[in-house]
């Protein structure tokens, strides 16, 4: 039962994986823009629901009604100020300037918040569960995280392939010249890209805060989380990419059982697995 | 003297390293259908991609009912009235054929230009508005394309390579249907390969050589010999 048990939860944890993953997923389809700050930005907005939590008084999740559209408006900003000017030079100047913002935002957040350890208190939430079956107990938090991955993910794919904005992201992901010629306008384009992108975001560092402590430096262990579930799904799939954080949960938690010690190499070796029998990942949309 | 539509002075663009025209200046009235003619590597692309907004780096004027646009980007230019049916056709292979042509009016101008009369003028793309672009034929795709610019309600119409790698019957069919567009108004430059079909359609031609007008007027008033001299450059 103790096995089943591991499954069930390593699934549930997928969840949030997959919301670490949509939002570089997303970015990568629509710009072929690889997000090194990704983590990092994780983990902004886990101190920025903590700043606003202590601020207002708000429960963790509501806080959310602030920091998702202040993740936003960042995102739109970062993308026209910053990284519209590092794209169509290779793939080099991207890397770079967001590995940069990584080192910024990681040593902002340090001088800020210090490097105390914080968490976010959802209360009852937190504690609560029922048994499913004698032995595997579902937490209301896992599965509230799994549900509201499963939200994000459909609302993007729903914003992707039936809505004029998602037209604009295939389109410009196609063929940029093209899309300037029916009048788009590239720069824009991206900058709602990166919007959608930093909205989910905020979403993954709030369950994140909620669901363990953390620090300024936790930002870069997300991202290896977010890029192994993005790979194993397979790039721009963002169903795929669902499946992949929770293949990655599972392997950790099957590992953990073995021995706790293994519960991240285990996720890694899974990752390792799936690039080498499959190198495009399970369900590649993108060549 | 009315001023024309379309006045090109002096144009230089370069692309990359290679400069790729050297001072050409062209007019074109509103209305009108002109055929660009010039061997392959003349500058006949270049020069429709400069009058788009997809050539960086370019000196002298392009002006379009009286304003430069020579150095405006892309996505003003089709705001103003001016489409490219790109060499290649070029359709977005992850939208559906509906999906590309929806987008080819996101400029919004007024006009007779919509989706229904776009599938009037080829019904085939009315049977296939569901798949997604890559699965048509080369012809369809060129019709998708034509009716993607179309879309924008332009005042001027660039045709480039309309007929490369189409079989004939397919380009007799496009050709037919080009007077129905030039009905409604709309100016066309026609890049073609077939230089015969390209002169039976247009009231007057321009022939490119190496970056330069080499010859211009109208066709009927140009021998054969003359023009495949300013083609060749012999």
């Amino acid at each position: 039962m103790t096995w089943i048990n591991a499954v069930v939860q390593g699934v549930l944890i997928g969840g949030l994986y997959a919301m670490f993953a949509a939002g570089l997923s997303l970015i990568f389809g629509v710009m072929r823009l690889v997000n090194i700050g990704h983590g990092d930005l994780i983990v902004a907005a886990s101190y920025l629901a903590w700043a606003v939590v202590h601020a207002t008084g708000l429960h963790p999740l509501t806080s959310l009604v602030i920091v998702a559209p202040l993740a936003a408006a960042f995102g739109y900003a970062l993308q026209l100020g910053v990284l519209n000017h590092t794209l169509g030079k290779g793939i080099l100047p991207p890397l770079l300037v967001t590995f940069g913002l990584s080192v910024i935002l990681q040593n902002g957040m340090l001088l800020i918040f210090t490097a105390d350890t914080r968490k976010l208190d959802a209360g009852a939430l937190e504690t609560g569960s029922f048994a499913l079956s004698p032995g595997v107990d579902i937490g209301y938090l896992p599965l509230l995280m799994f549900a509201t991955a499963l939200v994000v993910i459909a609302a993007l794919q729903f914003l992707f392939y039936s809505t004029s904005l998602g037209r604009e992201f295939r389109a410009v992901s196609d063929d940029r010249e093209v899309a300037a010629l029916m009048g788009i306008d590239d720069r824009r384009v991206y900058a709602s890209a990166m919007a959608l992108s930093l909205a989910v975001v905020a979403v993954a560092g709030v369950f994140l805060a909620i669901r363990s402590n953390f620090d300024p430096f936790m930002g870069p262990g997300r991202l290896i989380f977010g890029f192994e579930a993005v790979i194993i799904g397979g790039l721009g799939n963002l169903w795929g990419t669902l499946a992949g954080g929770v293949i990655l949960g599972v392997a950790q938690g099957v590992g953990a059982e073995i021995n706790p010690g293994w519960q991240v190499l285990a996720g890694h070796i899974a990752f390792f697995l799936v690039l080498a029998v499959r190198p495009r990942g399970l369900f590649p949309r993108i060549s | 003297m009315v001023e024309p539509l379309l006045r090109v002075e002096a144009l230089r663009a370069s692309y990359g390293d290679a400069r790729a025209l050297h001072g050409v200046s062209l007019e074109l009235r509103a209305g009108e259908t002109l055929a660009l003619i010039g061997a392959n590597g003349a500058g006949k692309s270049t020069l429709l991609k400069a009058i788009c907004g997809l050539v960086g780096q370019n000196e002298g004027r392009i002006l379009f009912k009286g304003e430069d646009i020579a150095r405006r980007p892309a996505s003003r230019i089709v705001r103003l009235g001016v489409a490219l049916a790109p060499e290649g056709r070029r359709m977005f292979p992850s939208l559906s054929v509906e999906e590309n042509l929806i987008l080819g009016g996101k400029a919004r101008r007024p006009g007779p230009w919509s989706l229904e009369s776009v599938y009037a003028l080829f019904p085939v793309l009315k049977e296939r508005r569901r798949q997604p672009a890559p699965a048509m034929s080369g012809g369809q795709q060129q019709m998708c394309a034509i009716g993607r610019a179309l879309m924008s309600n332009p005042e001027l119409l660039l045709l480039d390579e309309l007929s490369l790698g189409l079989a004939p019957t397919i380009i007799k069919d496009i050709y037919e249907l080009l007077p129905r567009i030039a009905a409604g108004g709309v100016a066309t430059i026609l890049v073609e390969q077939d230089v015969t079909r390209a002169l039976a359609t247009a009231e007057r031609f321009v022939c490119l050589q190496e970056g330069h007008v080499s010859l211009e007027g109208d066709p009927a008033e140009h021998s054969r010999d003359d023009i495949t001299r300013a083609y060749f450059g012999t």
